[in-house]
């Protein structure tokens, strides 16, 4: 004769479960990493002749943090506010002024021939610039492209950039290329804190 | 009416408590597809700074990282104040990076190696003296995808 199996009382296993959700809660993190994604130049070959690549005087703007995160950019001191519009100028060059960018017509897949701008933002700082403000830098120099991204592709498509899908991405991706290079380290000022 | 009256006193079923737990599983599993192991413990306080152009790290997987800024309160007194590189669960120099990013490099597979990030976790008040060396130690040791971590927001 088959005995009965009384219920087993299931209530404690919430409890069971709670220290598992517990254990899980404390030791991992959730939290999705976010930054700005760079490239860094690879290292110069020290066998290699020392031949600087002659980047022409008007393609390059030379962007300088100094250790009191004041900012030059060009030849004059700039605020971070004014930063963006500036490089939107350098990059955009709209009056064909012969002290900015060349705008060399470029074949683009997708688009056919545009203007490209060759122009180059280089980016150097002091040893004592503060963190905080470099990256303020870097921001607005990414703010400016993105916007001029944007712009392109507004003009381009009728849609913002990141509502693009790749192909066309890429497209304005070549029309308008982010081209911040972080130079050698230098020291720009000497007066140290 | 009494013939919608009950007879006797009434009673409160008990509630069964057996699909609480199955409740509970589900909270435990969106919590454990959603989050990853913390690797390490902080031994730096890292306030990151912000930036509003910061975009989402795609491959979590892929990507190291190299904390930098001034040791937590209970380390000062050993390591002082100055800002200090983390890296895994130690205060190490910029000489070791080189072997940091080796060992990460082989803990990752083949077809990957070549998406590595190094995301440099930096206090916003570091100088850049200490990021400058950073850098150039990782451009020797060609780890050249990076990525300043930074705070979305205005």
């Amino acid at each position: 004769m088959a005995k009965k199996t009384p219920a087993i009382n299931s209530s404690s296993t919430a409890d069971i479960a709670f220290l598992l959700l517990c254990y899980f809660l404390m030791t991992t993190t959730m939290g999705s990493q976010t930054g700005l994604s760079r490239r860094l130049p690879p290292m110069p070959d020290p066998n290699q002749k020392v031949e600087d690549q002659k980047v022409n005087r008007r393609n390059i703007i030379i962007v300088k943090i100094n250790s009191a995160d004041r900012i030059l950019a060009g030849s004059e001191p700039i605020d971070v506010s004014q930063l963006k519009d500036k490089i939107k100028i350098f990059l955009t060059n709209p009056t064909d002024d012969p002290t900015l960018p060349v705008m060399e017509p470029t074949e683009i897949e997708n688009l056919g021939t545009r203007n490209v701008s060759k122009g180059v933002i280089s980016l150097q700082n002091d040893r004592g610039t503060s963190y905080q403000a470099y990256i303020a830098v870097q921001n607005e120099l990414v703010k400016a492209v993105n916007e001029l991204r944007d712009e392109a592709a507004m003009r381009e498509f009728g849609k913002k950039y990141l509502a693009l899908d790749e192909d066309k991405q890429k497209a304005i991706k070549d029309l308008v290329p982010q081209q911040i290079s972080e130079a050698e380290p230098k020291d720009v000022g000497k007066r140290r804190r | 009416m009494s013939m919608f009256k009950k007879e006797g006193k009434k009673e409160m079923p008990a509630i069964s408590s057996g699909s609480l737990s199955d409740i509970v599983f589900m909270l435990l599993f969106f919590f454990m597809v959603t989050t990853q192991m913390r690797e390490t413990e902080n031994k730096v306080v890292v306030k990151i700074p912000q930036a509003s152009e910061s975009v989402k790290l795609e491959r979590k997987d892929l990507s190291s990282y190299i904390n930098i800024g001034t040791p937590i309160r209970s380390l000062q007194a050993q390591y002082g104040t100055d800002a200090r590189i983390q890296l895994n669960d130690s205060f190490k120099t910029v000489d070791d990076i080189r072997d940091f990013v080796a060992a990460e490099r082989d803990s990752k597979s083949e077809a990957d190696r070549s998406f590595m990030t190094i995301c440099i976790r930096a206090d916003q008040d570091v100088r850049m003296g200490i990021i400058t060396d950073v850098k150039q130690e990782l451009r020797r040791c060609s780890a050249l995808k990076i990525m300043y971590s930074a705070r979305k927001g205005e």
